[in-house]
C-alpha cells in the first residue's frame, strides 16, 4: 500500500472542479489526481499512490545518480591497490608480501 | 520500465556493493523503516550480498500490520451492518481482527469493496445516496495527504453519507520510539523515501544530532537501498551522524507544500497506539475538530470490542526489529499467508511475508542439515 510507483502523464483534464490526469504505470493506465502537483505536465513522471501523484521525479537528478554510480568502480580502478584488483581478476590469491609502492598508488 | 529499470541495473549494484565492502571496518546495525524496502531487500537478496558486518533490521513500516487491533475490530463491526458499504485498500482484506477478518465479513454478507483510491470510494457514496459509505482510512504521511483530500472533497460537494475511519501514523515518532527503547540496537536508519517526498526532510535533522544517528533518505529499488546503506555505512566509518538525501529524483527537501497545507487543514496530531508495540505519544492523525462529522467513529457508536491477539504471536518483536521472522516459533508452521496469525504475515509489506515468500525454503536448510548430522 505504501508502494507508490513512477508513472508517465498521458493527458490532464478538470472534472468537478479537480485536476485530473491519465496516468500509464508501463502500460497499466490510470485516473490520477493532480490537486497536490498542479503544474505537472503531459509527457512528465511522478509518483503516485492511491490514485494521488505526490511528488515529480527529476529526470537529471536520476541521470547524475545512475552516472555517480557508474563511476564508482572506475575510482576503484583508478586509485584502488592493482596487485588486489590483478588478483581478483585473476581468481588467484594475492602473491605473498606483494605490497603496492607509494609511486604506484599515485 | 523508466525510473524502475535502471534501478535494477546488476553491474551497477555490484559496483555499490564493492564499494560497500571497501569502506565498512566494523559491524553495524541499520535499520531500513518502510516494509517497501523490507520486501526489495529480502526478495533480491540484498542483506545476503552486503559485508557480514553490515546487518538490516526491519523496522515498524508496515501501515497494514501497525493499525491497532482495536481499530480493526471496530472496522470489522461496522463492515457488517447492513446499511454500509465499506471500503478499503487490497491489503486490509486479510488482517486478522478478533476472530475475523474483511474477507469473511464480505463472505457473511456484508457490503466490502476494494478500491484504488480514496476518491472511487467518494465516487461510490455519490452513487449510493441512500447507503453510508464508510473508508478504511490507514497509513502513513504517503496515504494521509490522499485520504485528507478526499473528506475535504466530501465537505466541498456536501457528501453527508460518506466517512472515515481513521488510524493514521507518522514515521519520526515512531524513530524517536525505537532510539528510546532499552533494547535499541540500531545505530542508523535508512528514512521512507515517499514519505519524505511528502513531507521533506526537515522533521529529521533534529532527530539525527539528539540520537546522534545518521538518516539516509532511501527510495525503493535495488540500487537505491545499496546507496542508501553506502551512505549510511561511509557516515558510521566516518563517525558522523547528519541528514542525507540518497532518493533526490523524488525527494526535494521541503516535501509536497501543498499536500502538507491540506494534512494540516484536516488532521490533528493525536497519540497512537500500533499494534504489537503500545501507545506512541503524538504518533498518529485522527480529523481535526472542523472535520468530525466524516469521523466513522463518531458517526457509528461502536462498544463492546474485546480484543484478542493470539498469544504465540510475536509481531511486536518482529516490528520493533527485536527478532527476525523466521525466529518465531510459529513462522511457517501455525502461521502462515494462508492462515496468517498477525498482520506482518499478510501485508504487501509486512516483514514476515517478505520471509515467507521469498526465503522460507533456505530457512528450513539449515535445520534439515542439522537432522541429517544427528
Amino acid at each position: 500500500m505504501c508502494l507508490a510507483v513512477p508513472g508517465r502523464v498521458m493527458d490532464i483534464e478538470e472534472r468537478d472542479g479537480t485536476r485530473m490526469a491519465t496516468v500509464d504505470f508501463g502500460g497499466v493506465v490510470k485516473e490520477v489526481c493532480l490537486e497536490y502537483l498542479p503544474d505537472l505536465q503531459v509527457g512528465e513522471y511522478a509518483i503516485v499512490h492511491v490514485g494521488f501523484a505526490l511528488q515529480r521525479l527529476d529526470e537529471e537528478s536520476a541521470k547524475q545518480t545512475l552516472e555517480l554510480f557508474a563511476n564508482l568502480g572506475m575510482l576503484q580502478e583508478e586509485f584502488g591497490d592493482p596487485w588486489e584488483l590483478a588478483a581478483e581478476a585473476s581468481g588467484s590469491p594475492r602473491p605473498d608480501s606483494s605490497e603496492t609502492t607509494q609511486e604506484a598508488r599515485q | 520500465m523508466k525510473y524502475i529499470d535502471e534501478f535494477q541495473d546488476p553491474d551497477l549494484a555490484r559496483r555499490l556493493l564493492d564499494d560497500i565492502h571497501s569502506i565498512v571496518t566494523r559491524p553495524w546495525a541499520l535499520m531500513e523503516v518502510c516494509g517497501g524496502q523490507t520486501h526489495t531487500i529480502i526478495r533480491h537478496g540484498i542483506d545476503q550480498l552486503l559485508p557480514e558486518q553490515v546487518e538490516l533490521i526491519h523496522g515498524p513500516g508496515c501501515p497494514v500490520c501497525v493499525t491497532p487491533l482495536e481499530v480493526i475490530d471496530k472496522a470489522l463491526e461496522i463492515a457488517s451492518r447492513p446499511e454500509v458499504i465499506f471500503c478499503s485498500f487490497g491489503d486490509m482484506l486479510r488482517v486478522p481482527g478478533t476472530g475475523r477478518d474483511l474477507f469473511q465479513v464480505r463472505s457473511a454478507g456484508g457490503d466490502v469493496r476494494v478500491v484504488y483510491s480514496p476518491l472511487d470510494a467518494l465516487r461510490i457514496a455519490q452513487e449510493n445516496p441512500g447507503r453510508e459509505v464508510v473508508f478504511f482510512g490507514i497509513g502513513f504521511e504517503t496515504t494521509a495527504p490522499p485520504n485528507a483530500m478526499t473528506v475535504y472533497q466530501a465537505r466541498k460537494l456536501n457528501i453527508p453519507n460518506f466517512s472515515l475511519l481513521v488510524s493514521h501514523v507518522r514515521v519520526p515518532p515512531a524513530i524517536e520510539a525505537i532510539m528510546e527503547s532499552p533494547s535499541c540496537r540500531v545505530q542508523a536508519f535508512l528514512a521512507a523515501g515517499h514519505v519524505c517526498s511528502v513531507m521533506g526532510l526537515g522533521e529529521y535533522p533534529e532527530l539525527a544530532e539528539r540520537y546522534r544517528v545518521p538518516i539516509v533518505v532511501t527510495g525503493f529499488e535495488p540500487l537505491d537501498i545499496l546507496e542508501g546503506v553506502r551512505r549510511t555505512v561511509r557516515q558510521l566509518e566516518r563517525g558522523e551522524h547528519t541528514v542525507d538525501n540518497a532518493y533526490q529524483r523524488a525527494v526535494r527537501p521541503e516535501g509536497n507544500p501543498a499536500a502538507q497545507a491540506m494534512l494540516e487543514d484536516v488532521f490533528e496530531v493525536t497519540d497512537r497506539a500500533w499494534r504489537g508495540i503500545g501507545v506512541i505519544p503524538r504518533s498518529g492523525w485522527r480529523l481535526s475538530p472542523r472535520y468530525r462529522q466524516y469521523d466513522a467513529e463518531y458517526r457509528f457508536s461502536v462498544t463492546g470490542i474485546d480484543t484478542r491477539e493470539p498469544a504465540e504471536c510475536r509481531s511486536g518483536e518482529v516490528l520493533q526489529g527485536l527478532l527476525k521472522p523466521h525466529e518465531c516459533e510459529a513462522f511457517g508452521t501455525t502461521c502462515t499467508p494462508r492462515n496468517p496469525l498477525g498482520a506482518t504475515m499478510v501485508s504487501s509489506e509486512g516483514a514476515c511475508a517478505a520471509y515467507y515468500l521469498y526465503r522460507r525454503l533456505d530457512l528450513t536448510t539449515p535445520s534439515l542439515e542439522a537432522s541429517t548430522v544427528v
